[in-house]
């Protein structure tokens, strides 16, 4: 049974959210990868205002394809996450982000900083760019546009299919789900 | 001598680039679907649907199939006996440049490795030449993702590892990679040559096609090994869990030192583009 929910992720609504639950997501969620967390973190580092507010904001690591025409964006599935984990606990602790998108590993940093100030990681279906683009409603580039593929953007998505890999309270879908299987087996 | 003009290789790469990135090939499809009829854990088989249903879209609506339409690997195979008018590598280039814009492809190439400033159009492309008997013209391109590229290793084995040492390393590369390269994946070894020529062997091992048996039965029997090793691991679809870690592996061997063995593992995921055409 998948739960819908919506954006912003208030901290109690990512407290109700379990690792291994598969979700349908709606509403306003950025998009950001290497370059543009690079930039975000500096910026704030140097007290300038961000383009947007990550207060109970969701980032989804990716970077699109362009669009055809008819399109709102192109391919659009997850990158990697764990080439943002330099970034992930500054902006979870700082400016207040509670949701991100993408697929594979995070290190104990950023599952610390999930625990303590309440965010949840969602894995998206890797190399399912075709089928994720049909979940996205509008796009439109917020900033950072000189970095193309990475720019930030702020999409309208409806019913994205998500699983909760990693929850709030640390515990991991990469080491459950492999052990469940193994398990299964015996 | 035959003449071949750079136009025409131009025309053939953009083509290439297109359909490689839209059209997932017939034998990653056929070992998706024969993953799913192979898996019993339903978590898994929920996901290897979605990865059906995902290239199903992406040829039905003509778009990447996935984001990461990678940098733009091309292998040439050139006859000895033909000529071509113009820069072969600047035709190569410019096919990339129009096949990214035209097929509404990501352009993923920074100029430099620290400076990073992306050149806009996907070049340059990473060229491999092979100069072959005759007088004919292959070009394939495989767009290559760097999820899965980055998970891939090399290591300089010796021969007292012997085979055991080659699996333990590949079932260990897997291992470590576990969900990020996007599994299930595509396994390409290369054992023995230089540092070099087994990096490129385990590249050109992705380039053959995932059910394709190794003429060599004694390389036949170690990608077997391999593969029920690796999907022996539970990394499953998207490292959920499940069976179906790899779709494939294959193995590329060449001659080596008397010192030496070296083993690449070269990692691709399930949207594994390889494209081929004849001049």
């Amino acid at each position: 049974m998948k739960k819908h929910i919506t954006t912003p992720l208030t901290v109690e609504k990512v407290r109700e959210l379990r690792s291994g639950d598969e979700v349908l997501l709606s509403g306003v969620i950025y998009t950001s990868r290497d370059a543009g967390h690079k930039r975000l973190v500096e910026a704030h580092k140097n007290g300038e205002e961000l383009p947007v507010d990550l207060k109970d904001a969701t980032i989804y690591f990716v970077g699109p394809t362009p669009a055809k025409p008819g399109q709102a964006l192109g391919s659009c599935g997850p990158t990697t996450s764990y080439r943002m984990d330099a970034y992930s606990p500054y902006l979870i602790k700082e400016c207040g982000l509670t949701g991100m998108i993408g697929k594979g590993k995070r290190n104990d940093e950023v599952i610390g900083a999930m625990k303590e100030y309440g965010a949840v990681y969602f894995g998206a279906i890797g190399g399912a760019g075709a089928l994720l683009s049909q979940c996205v409603v509008s796009s439109e580039i917020v900033a950072y546009e000189d970095l193309g593929a990475e720019a930030l953007r702020r999409l309208e998505v409806k019913d994205m299919p998500l699983t909760v890999v990693i929850d709030s309270y640390g515990e991991n879908l990469y080491q459950t789900g492999m052990q469940a299987y193994l398990d299964s087996r015996k | 001598m035959r003449v071949i003009k750079g136009e025409e290789i131009t025309k053939v790469v953009r083509e290439l680039c297109i359909d490689a990135n839209i059209n997932l090939p017939k034998d990653v499809c056929g070992a998706i679907d024969l993953a799913i009829e192979a898996e019993d854990y339903l978590p898994a088989k929920n996901t290897l649907q979605l990865l059906i249903d995902n290239y199903q879209i992406a040829a039905k609506n003509q778009v990447a199939i996935c984001q990461d339409t990678g940098l733009a690997c091309v292998f040439i195979e050139i006859g000895q006996e033909v000529y071509v008018e113009g820069s072969i590598e600047d035709a190569i280039n410019e096919g990339v440049r129009q096949g990214y814009a035209d097929g509404y492809l990501r352009k993923s190439c920074v100029a430099d490795p620290l400076r990073r400033v992306n050149t806009g159009d996907n070049t340059p492309a990473m060229i491999y030449y092979e100069i072959v008997k005759g007088d004919g013209l292959k070009i394939t391109v495989a767009p290559k993702g760097f999820g899965s590229e980055n998970m891939s290793a090399i290591k300089m084995l010796v021969p007292a590892d012997g085979i055991e040492g080659v699996k333990k390393f590949v079932v260990d590369t897997v291992r470590n990679a576990g969900p990020n390269p996007c599994p299930p994946i595509v396994v390409g070894v290369g054992i023995g040559g230089t540092f070099d020529k087994a990096a490129l062997m385990a590249k050109k091992a992705l380039l053959k096609n995932v059910d394709e048996e190794n003429p060599d039965p004694f390389y036949a029997q170690l990608e077997k090994d391999l593969l029920e090793e690796i999907n022996a691991l539970g990394i499953g679809p998207q490292g959920f869990g499940g069976r179906t870690t790899a779709l494939g592996v294959n193995v590329l061997a060449m001659p080596t030192h008397i010192a030496g063995m070296p083993c690449a593992v070269n990692i691709n995921c399930h949207v594994t583009r390889h494209k081929s055409k004849e001049i």
